[in-house]
């Protein structure tokens, strides 16, 4: 509970619009899109520039009052959701574009951008800014930023963190500093910029963003890989990039996933084959042409039982379309849909592809399979009901079971959603106790109080996930 | 204010009637925020987004929260547009479970006794009524023709009406008089050889205010090859009443509607009102609960069909279609589209028309803010959508804006009539334009 001074204060940095805590509005900033979480914060509020998040900060500060940055609550670690109370902090006054920079091609950006407005204004101008989390039609930079988001573009271009070259970062204590630049190369001091990108809010607020573009690629082609066995698909993954060649965009789907997305999207997906792949690549047209055709030979060679090209870019958009509504399309099954990123390294997918189908009979869950296979990383999706704790216990147990395998396959316990409150618990297995004791040391340095985003990335002890209601 | 007791009763009743399967149903994915109206104007406010009020109805039901003030006016603020449902992956009715949660508010809480007024004349009074509709629009015409309008705006009488309803006084169209309004057909032949029968569902406001409309959906009907059967004891579709917590109105309504038109043994029951066709594709659920009706409702809602598509499908596009030239753009009708899902055909008959040239708008499936009464009862935030929309409008150079729905043609001219364009550009019906065309095709040379 906020003290009445606190409130006035607040109210009084920000402006009474920009502080509410009526019952209403703390219950729809109580959860994101992570499912079993959520919780009350005490007040939300909205500063409308960096001055003003500066004095937030140091009041929640001074009172302990835990702070929790907000987008547009996409996430799927239950990153903000307010365990413990405290103030959601949002950006909706925060979205500006400032610059492109069309010289230095670089776009600098409030943290409160949806992802894809920004997108749309470089692709004006004819440039590129590659990651592209299935959230991005509502997702914010910010968001983004703290949470290192991926997405379908990942295999060739990389992630959130490979684009950010400065930001603007108020601490816990209210000071302002600025990090990297316009600049390719930047030795002076620690990499802060790396440090807080994927930080997941608990360092520090980010205001401002400073994001490298790329030139557009001339051309893009999209094709689709049927095959009869999941394995047969994972295996013509690793071979592709054996043999030196980096797509854009190398997704697998297993069957129950295309069932689903094709009812959902009907844009005419195969429905009655184990496994699809979806490739892309882009770049200039000799090399795409050249790409896509040995691509469908390694497909072939490796038991597709048949290969699609898009003909046309409204085929090809059908396509992604389907594959960003995944996640989404799957909830149409269960009430409850529990979707984790486990990530291996891509010569072991199809191991890992494996290891996840004998845990589900094992554990007698459901579990459809899809994501990004060309960087190893995937989504085993668990479809359930809350309402169903025995289920649930089996569910838990089943991807506690999917990241010790992960990490036994030299892989990670999440990709790209973040660790969040809902895989702190299993944090241990991929750092150890010392890589967990050095972070808390940064974490400590930075915020000593512990008031950003308190109760995410490192877990109270090793519990399993609780369903908190307010 | 909402009482204590009234709290406590519609907690119990959100409990007993609420769909569970369907608030959980929604996995707070956030794919809806981007498509509500609401929540972009109120400045990304997640409390008037749908996946916000979703949580409130289910934080209702599971005791978390009171239906208190906030939680009304959350709900109050949305337009049914249902816009949020195309883009839910899950998909989520949210426009039943809105309609409940309204129903539930209204019938526990004791309004103003001027909202109440309001909302008996309108829904008790009026709409289920065709001949006090009639009697209605009559003396609205005897207002535009006796010289008492021009009476009331000279003298300065209309400025004690708010600005949005001043305006919206301007912009109705010129009515019908009483003897007109009586003399409806209720059978039309097909002028060429028939190709199909159908019924058409006038609809209390479209034929009354709207009268011009209606003949002239069914001079199309009769000449894209349509015998028409018009069932006289057919009443007023119910949207309003069911879209505002009046459901046990709309449900009587329901029935009539679907007894009037079983006798008709029409292939399809046309409607031209984007909003009535939504709600009558709905009786199915509406009535899902009642044994005897439900598949009779099921029965009759398999058979709606919005104008647009049926001329489409008789191929009335490939027939002689011309205008002057002008550019012509098109606002989709929320619920023609996002529950009817029809949204190509109106474009395809408007793109065949030789002379316009068709011009999308920017967010042309966003709404104009019409939605009902919400632009009386929410004049605030439907005029900030009207103003998004007339730019969008605007940007496209188009003489004729051309609307699916009377709510929304009201509101397009009430946008024209905001922004002094009433000299450049106009807002027609579908059907009326289509008419303009058929006939404009036809005139001799010359004349």
């Amino acid at each position: 509970m906020l003290t009445e001074a606190v409130k006035r204060q607040l109210t009084a940095i920000v402006g009474p619009e920009n502080f509410q805590d009526n019952k209403a509005s703390l219950l729809v900033y109580s959860y994101d899109a992570t499912p079993q979480f959520q919780s009350m914060p005490d007040a939300v509020v909205a500063p409308r520039n960096t001055e003003e998040v500066s004095s937030v900060l140091k009041l929640c500060n001074e009172n302990e009052i835990p702070i929790i940055p907000r987008g547009s609550g996409t996430n799927l670690s239950a990153g903000t959701t307010p365990l413990n109370g405290g103030i959601v902090l949002l950006f909706k006054h925060m979205q500006d574009i400032i610059e492109i920079d069309e010289e230095n091609l670089t776009i600098t950006v409030q943290p409160g951008l949806i992802t894809l407005d920004m997108i749309h204004a470089v692709e004006a101008k004819g440039l590129f800014y590659p990651p592209d989390p299935s959230s991005m039609k509502i997702s914010t930079i910010g968001g983004n930023l703290n949470e290192n988001s991926g997405g379908l573009r990942g295999l060739k271009y990389g992630v959130t963190r490979d684009y950010v070259m400065g930001l603007e970062v108020v601490l816990p204590n209210g000071d302002i500093i600025r990090t990297g630049g316009k600049l390719a190369k930047d030795v002076a001091g620690y990499d802060l910029t790396r440090l807080f990108v994927g930080s997941e809010g608990t360092l520090g607020v980010i205001t401002e963003a400073t994001l490298k573009l790329v030139p557009m690629p001339e051309t893009k082609k999209t094709m689709l890989a049927l095959y009869e066995g999941i394995e047969a698909a994972a295996e013509a993954v690793s071979s592709i990039i054996a043999n030196r060649i980096i797509p854009t965009t190398l997704e697998f789907l297993d069957r129950p996933t295309l069932k689903v997305v094709e009812e959902f999207a009907q844009i005419g997906l195969p429905t009655d084959i184990e496994a699809v792949l979806l490739i892309e690549q882009d770049g200039p047209e000799e090399v795409v042409e050249r790409d896509i055709s040995n691509i469908a030979a390694l497909c072939r060679e490796n038991q597709a039982i048949q290969v699609d090209i898009a003909k046309s870019e409204m085929e090809a958009d059908a396509l992604r379309t389907a594959r960003r509504t995944a996640l989404s399309a799957l909830a149409r099954l269960k009430p409850t849909t529990i979707l984790e990123d486990a990530t291996v390294p891509r010569s072991k997918i199809a191991a890992m592809v494996r290891a996840i189908n004998d845990i589900a009979k094992q554990y007698d869950v459901e579990i459809c399979t899809f994501g990004h296979a060309g960087d190893g990383n995937l989504h085993p999706t668990c479809l359930t009901d809350v309402r169903n704790k025995e289920e649930i216990h089996r569910v838990e147990q089943a991807f506690e079971a999917i990241f010790h395998k992960a990490v036994e396959l030299g892989g990670t316990i999440t990709g790209e959603h973040g660790v969040g409150a809902m895989k702190s618990p299993y944090l241990h297995l991929k750092l150890g106790e010392e890589g967990i004791d050095t972070m808390k040391g940064i974490k400590q340095a930075f915020d000593p109080n512990n008031i950003m985003n308190p109760g995410k990335v490192f877990a109270k002890s090793e519990r399993k996930r609780v369903v908190v209601q307010p | 204010m909402i009482t204590a007791q009234e709290k406590k009763r519609i907690q119990t009743e959100f409990q007993e009637k609420m769909d569970y399967d369907e608030l959980l149903n929604c996995m707070r994915c956030g794919f809806c925020l981007p498509s509500c109206p609401t929540y972009i104007e109120s400045g990304y406010d997640e409390a008037h987004s749908p996946r916000g009020r979703i949580a409130l109805m289910k934080a209702v039901v599971d005791g978390d929260i009171e239906p208190d003030e906030d939680v009304k006016r959350s709900l109050d603020m949305c337009l049914g547009c249902r816009a949020c449902e195309p883009v839910c992956p899950s998909g989520v009715k949210y426009g039943h479970l809105l309609e409940q949660a309204r129903d539930i508010i209204y019938q526990n809480h004791q309004l103003s006794t001027s909202t109440k007024a309001i909302r008996n004349i309108a829904f008790t009074g009026l709409f289920p009524n065709q001949s006090r509709m009639r009697t209605l629009t009559g003396l609205l015409g005897f207002y535009q023709r006796s010289g008492l309008q021009k009476a009331a705006r000279r003298t300065g009488l209309m400025k004690f009406l708010p600005e949005n309803l001043r305006t919206m006084e301007q912009v109705l169209p010129e009515v019908p008089s009483l003897k007109q309004l009586k003399n409806r057909p209720d059978h039309l032949p097909s002028l060429i050889p028939q190709k199909k029968k159908i019924a058409f569902f006038s609809g209390c406001l479209m034929d009354s205010m709207f009268m011009s409309t209606n003949d002239a959906t069914m001079k199309l009907l009769q000449y894209a090859g349509c015998e028409i059967v018009i069932p006289d004891s057919q009443a007023c579709c119910g949207a309003l009443h069911g879209h505002s917590g009046e459901k046990q109105q709309a449900k009587e309504l329901a029935r009539r509607n679907i007894a009037a038109f079983e006798a008709s043994g029409a292939d399809h029951i046309i409607t031209n009102a984007g909003g009535c066709g939504a709600f009558l594709t709905d009786y199915d659920h509406l009535l899902k609960d009642d044994p005897e009706w439900a598949p009779r409702a099921a029965a009759f809602a398999a058979k709606i069909k919005d104008i647009s598509s049926v001329l489409t499908e008789l191929e009335f596009d490939k027939l002689p279609l011309e205008l002057p030239e002008q550019i012509i753009t098109y606002q989709d009708s929320c619920h023609l589209k996002n529950v009817q899902k029809t949204f190509l055909e109106p474009r395809q008959l408007l793109q065949s028309i030789a002379g316009g040239q068709y011009k999308e708008m920017k967010d042309a499936d966003r709404c104009c803010g019409s939605a009902g009464i919400y632009n009386i009862v929410e004049s605030e935030m439907s005029m900030q959508i009207l103003d998004y929309k007339m730019e969008q409008v605007q940007d496209t150079m188009a003489k004729t804006i051309v609307t699916a729905n009377p709510g929304c043609l009201l509101q397009m001219k009430l946008g024209i009539e905001r922004e002094g364009l009433t000299e450049s550009m106009r807002a027609v019906h579908i059907v009326d334009l289509l008419l303009e065309a058929y006939e404009y095709a036809r005139e001799p040379v010359g004349s």
